[in-house]
């Protein structure tokens, strides 16, 4: 992609769809975690993204790695809660893959320290009902699209939402281990994941923004296998 | 539903703001939804400082003042406060000897508090952790987050509160709060569901003659749900696994709280403290002290949690040590 510039606008781009998906997602958030959390996800995203676009407004002249990582330190200070740290303090973490610009190695880099980082805080596993069973096989259908199938980042990424949107669809099931969905046990099967679910909502709206920007085809209908193994020590 | 606000985003700030109001021994610290003690940080004394979502109240800012917290930080209804919040609040309350932070046992409070504390290290304040952990409804294994911090953390802000006033230093404080955290189990009941602000209607829906048992404090449903019964069916039910839990030898003596979840009227609580110190006259175990009341609610939801809490001597003379704060008075 072009220059510092642009890439600034399109990042910049990306955080007002974000932040609008999630104020327009706020309610349907809020009651995937009414059935197993505490009612607060919806609107913790809503305000944490609404800080991020405030905060990162006059940017439009800075490297794109610092508005992305002002993303980050907003989120830490407005959203509170586990996602505060998990979406904030990973986002911050991993700003600095982009320091060389969003070229395709940058945003592989920046999806797996991003993941590394969530992983790392959170402390949880593919199968434990949270963001990260979303969020693995989109990193990883990213990578394997790139740097195996060398497909355009665009197809990639698409590729990477539709593996997200397996991995939320695969939630429900789920009994949760991690967060207070854990809390209920065997009572939390059957419920949708709600930080699975925003994290598909902020890749659906970079897949859009990606579209306007990038060549390639999307791709919703990937096959290919996304999951790595993670299997759990012991039972 | 019908609520007494205005809008809910600014609840919590309109809360504290008329909390400070109400008592002069607070003070809100500038442009953070932090309530802290009007003299700290206190010379001299480690810092006792907790935190956590709101909507529990009176914990945690009705427990600043005297013999209890330096300082208190309030998140969003239900909603761990953030890192630089906590951070702020920590140096607000090092008077030189380190702070100890009394955290409910909630990944995102763990999370949030953790990395206060490595930002108050990095400006020199040597910030300690313990963990409340004391809900016997969860199961604590590798499979879920570990169990929760319920209403025996107001015992440990008592006794850490003690201890400090006492003068004792940050290992020591540590040390005790950790005895009742080691000491303390809890279980709660819901008959109804809270209402949050900004959703405007009951988290779950529980049937006219359905009751949740094994709550949680943040109108997450319980572990289990059964047919509705009197007081003293629900009463033995909460009392059983608590005392399961505990384990205590015969001769124990033992601190009770009958706590309201917020909608639930005293006289009920009345009704199930009646009944738990019947049960507890069938056992080997003495009973020290008795509290009633709501210490940590979960806005109006109704029903109750019991907290019993083995205490030694040492821990008797820290919970009756004086306190003077705006939800707990405790005269020389």
């Amino acid at each position: 992609m072009a220059d510092a510039t642009e890439q600034t606008a399109v990042v910049l781009e990306a955080v007002g769809a974000i932040t609008e998906r999630l104020e327009a997602e706020k309610e349907h958030l809020t009651d995937l975690d009414s059935a197993i959390g505490d009612a607060d996800h919806g609107a913790n995203m809503a305000r944490g993204f609404a800080a991020a676009r405030d905060q990162t407004a006059d940017m439009e002249d800075a490297d794109p790695a610092d508005v992305v990582k002002t993303v980050g330190t907003a989120l830490i200070s407005e959203v509170g809660g586990a996602s505060g740290p998990l979406y904030g303090g990973s986002i911050m973490s991993a700003s600095s893959e982009l320091a060389g610009g969003l070229d395709e190695a940058a945003t592989v880099a920046f999806a797996e320290a991003y993941l590394e980082k969530l992983q790392d805080r959170g402390d949880a596993r593919v199968g434990d009902k949270t963001m990260v069973d979303a969020l693995v096989p989109a990193v990883h259908t990213y990578k394997k699209s790139i740097e195996e199938d060398d497909l355009p980042p665009l197809t990639a990424l698409s590729k990477a939402v539709d593996a997200a949107e397996r991995g939320v669809e695969f939630t429900v099931p789920l009994r949760a281990k991690k967060g207070r969905a854990s809390y209920l046990g065997w009572r939390s099967v059957g419920h949708q994941d709600p930080g699975a679910t925003s994290t598909l909502y902020i890749l659906e709206e970079l897949l859009d923004v990606a579209a306007d920007h990038l060549e390639g085809e999307i791709d919703r209908d990937a096959t290919s296998p996304t999951i790595p193994d993670d299997e759990p020590e012991e039972e | 539903m019908k609520k007494l606000i205005n809008e809910p985003e600014d609840v919590v700030d309109e809360m504290l703001d008329g909390m400070v109001e109400a008592h002069g021994g607070l003070r809100q610290l500038s442009g953070n939804e932090v309530i802290v003690r009007d003299g700290a940080p206190i010379d001299g004394k480690v810092g006792i400082v907790s935190g956590g979502g709101s909507g529990h109240e009176p914990t945690h800012a009705g427990f600043v003042g005297e013999g209890m917290l330096d300082g208190a930080a309030a998140g969003e209804i239900f909603t761990s406060p953030t890192a630089d919040q906590l951070n702020e609040m920590v140096q607000a309350c090092d008077g030189g000897e380190g702070v100890l932070c009394v955290v409910k046992n909630y990944e995102g409070d763990v999370m949030n508090f953790d990395t206060a504390a490595e930002m108050a290290d990095i400006e020199g304040v040597d910030a300690e952790q313990v963990v409340v952990n004391d809900d016997v409804a969860v199961e604590d294994s590798l499979y879920t987050s570990g169990r929760r911090g319920v209403c025996g953390t107001i015992l440990v802000h008592k006794v850490a509160g003690a201890k400090a006033a006492a003068g004792g230093d940050l290992s020591e404080v540590a040390r005790v709060a950790e005895k009742v955290i080691d000491n303390v189990g809890t279980m709660g009941t819901a008959l109804t569901s809270c209402v949050t602000p900004e959703k405007g209607e009951p988290t779950f829906d529980l049937g006219e003659d359905e009751i949740e048992l094994g709550i949680g404090i943040h109108g997450e449903p319980g572990t289990e749900r059964v047919d509705h019964m009197p007081a003293d069916g629900i009463t033995d039910h909460l009392t059983e696994a608590v005392l399961e839990d505990l384990d205590l030898d015969a001769g124990t003596e033992v601190v009770t709280i009958v706590n309201g979840m917020g909608g639930t009227p005293l006289s009920e609580l009345y009704v199930v403290n009646r009944r738990l110190q019947e049960l507890l006259d069938d056992t080997e175990l003495t009973v020290w002290d008795q509290w009633v009341g709501d210490y940590m609610t979960s806005l109006d939801m109704m029903g109750c949690s019991i907290t019993v809490c083995a205490v030694d001597d040492e821990i008797k003379d820290l919970l009756a040590a004086p306190a003077d704060t705006p939800a707990l008075t405790i005269q020389e």
